[in-house]
């Protein structure tokens, strides 16, 4: 089989529309375009029993109940709309919240806009598996706490949480626990109930679906959970989420969530395999290679690999036919290597070495055969180029040399 | 990103990559940058001591690909040059040459620092030799 190119491997940045979500939305742009809050006429019911049809789908798949799903339009206003709802309506309560460093920008940023207003966060440390610790949440707990705010799994070295655990101990405190869960829905089994969450932010484009459409699941009992609305309006989704429904969007995200549903089994198993191919051949034909982030604990179509002695951008660009990224300063907006790897405790010289390959459900064998050879080929191409490599294949120690003397010399 | 087209053929066929033996006395070794600022550049030249023209130029680089193209050019701007000619190329020459844009600016300072220390290193030498013949140099 003709292999076609670019080959798309960055899955968690952002995943293509299924066909079949394309399909299912399609007449909610021009037949059925009804709004969702017209009450009175067949347009506007219409409307309404796709998005109550969505609400379930996507219910189902987190083991909730259709009324505490509140629809927003991405991952981003959930976790704002969380976070700070659960501050503001909880402010007599406390005003501690607890989160980690290798949260989504989305929860840090909105932390530490709620710090400027009088809050307190803690941002708990990871260990060298990307994961946090239960002892370190456990004394970071004190009256004032009102949330825990702890990602399920992460974006850039997929590691999953403890998540059961930590909801077990939100729940023996009577603490909230929110989760931004986008990396894990429709990869690997979410259940509500099962991991005692509160509040969980989804978003429909990380599984398939369309961008701009998101949502937070809110409990309804035991306990029930308050949020003060961030958008004032009519009063929709409940009074915590104002705004006319993205209709179209809102039954691509169901169909979507139906689709992980039924095929997540299977299909975590295959993209289990692939990546573990993709690893054992590299591992397998480079040496200097390192994982970055625990094995055990990952989501199944994610790895991340530090190539020791090749930047990361010049790696990227040597295989300009595959679209995966890195953790190299070179490719971010503030010239800073991963904040991620910087906590895991991964020095800053392998950060710039990192590349995050997201497979997903569209890649095929051969494509991760193409990919595979194509970055063994390039990396040993960069390290022919590389005064690293060469210092350190003789025998030089490169984290004892005097850098700041060398480049003064 | 996008890359000029120059930037892309000095990434794909880098000119002068390799070494040049370092105990050598006509040769000087430039090593700048950091590993932990992600650029390293070592250029390498040799030098006649008579009529003090570089004969001889090598690079390798671990970098972006701005950085890459950055010393591969400076290898072959240096090669038949004088000394004192190689000392007047400066990094805005490079970003020219290159049409680097300014977040990789960083990337010809370091090629034009590299050319500075490999000279340093081999003016060095030569003091070093001059009175005593048993010295050995280092980097």
């Amino acid at each position: 089989m003709a292999i076609k190119l670019p080959i798309y491997m960055d899955n968690h940045a952002t995943t293509p529309v299924d066909q079949r979500v394309v399909d299912a939305m399609l007449p909610y742009f021009h037949e059925k375009f009804g709004n969702a809050a017209s009450r009175n006429h067949s347009f506007g019911w219409a409307a309404e029993e796709a998005v109550e049809n969505a609400r379930a789908q996507i219910a189902r798949l987190i083991n909730a109940t259709p009324k505490e799903i509140i629809f927003t339009s991405g991952a981003t206003e959930s976790n704002n709309l969380a976070i700070k709802g659960a501050a503001e309506m909880y402010r007599e309560k406390g005003n501690h919240i607890i989160t980690q460093v290798i949260e989504h920008k989305a929860v840090l940023d909105t932390c530490k806009r709620l710090e400027k207003y009088g809050y307190e966060v803690t941002y708990l440390p990871v260990g060298k598996d990307g994961r946090i610790d239960l002892d370190d949440l456990q004394r970071a707990i004190t009256p004032k706490t009102i949330l825990i705010s702890i990602m399920y799994a992460n974006n850039e070295i997929g590691v999953i949480q403890p998540i059961q655990e930590i909801g077990k101990i939100a729940k023996e405190k009577g603490i909230l626990f929110h989760t931004d869960g986008v990396q894990a829905l429709g990869k690997i089994p979410v259940d509500v109930q099962r991991d005692n969450i509160d509040m969980i932010s989804l978003t429909a484009h990380k599984l398939y679906g369309p961008k701009g459409v998101g949502a937070l699941y809110v409990r309804r009992r035991n306990p029930r959970v308050q949020l003060s609305a961030q958008i004032d309006g009519g009063g929709h989704e409940r009074g915590m989420r104002s705004g006319t429904l993205n209709v179209p969007g809102i039954v691509g995200f169901g169909k979507a969530a139906e689709l992980c549903q039924n095929e997540m089994a299977e299909e975590s198993i295959r993209l289990r395999g692939l990546r573990d191919r993709l690893k054992d051949t590299i591992f397998s034909k480079l040496d200097e290679v390192y994982i970055n982030g625990s094995m055990t604990h990952r989501l199944p179509h994610n790895i991340n690999i530090s190539f020791a002695f090749v930047e990361g951008e010049s790696l990227l660009m040597g295989i300009n036919d595959v679209a995966v990224s890195s953790g190299s300063a070179c490719t971010s907006a503030t010239l800073e290597p991963s904040y991620v790897l910087k906590a895991l405790g991964v020095g800053e010289d392998l950060a710039h070495t990192s590349i995050r390959f997201g497979l997903g459900r569209f890649n095929t064998q051969e494509e991760v055969d193409y990919v595979t050879n194509r970055v063994i080929e390039v990396v040993q191409r960069l390290r022919e180029l590389s005064p690293l490599y060469e210092m350190a294949k003789e025998g030089i120690d490169l984290s004892k040399m005097n850098w700041k003397a060398a480049a003064e010399h | 990103m996008a890359y000029s087209d120059k930037v892309v053929d000095h990434y794909e066929h880098p000119r002068n990559v390799g070494s040049l033996p370092k105990d050598d006395p006509n040769v000087g070794t430039g090593l700048v940058g950091a590993p932990e600022c992600g650029d390293v550049m070592r250029l390498q030249m040799k030098i006649n001591p008579d009529t003090q023209i570089i004969e001889e130029a090598k690079f390798k680089t671990f970098g972006c690909g701005s950085a890459i193209a950055s010393s591969s050019l400076a290898t072959e701007w240096v090669k038949g040059k004088t000394v004192a000619e190689a000392l007047a190329i400066s990094n805005t020459d490079i970003v020219r040459e290159l049409s680097l844009p300014p977040v990789k600016i960083h990337c010809s300072v370091l090629a034009e620092d590299a050319i500075k220390a490999a000279i340093e290193d081999w003016k060095k030498k030569k003091e070093v030799s001059a009175p005593a013949a048993n010295a050995t140099a280092g980097n």
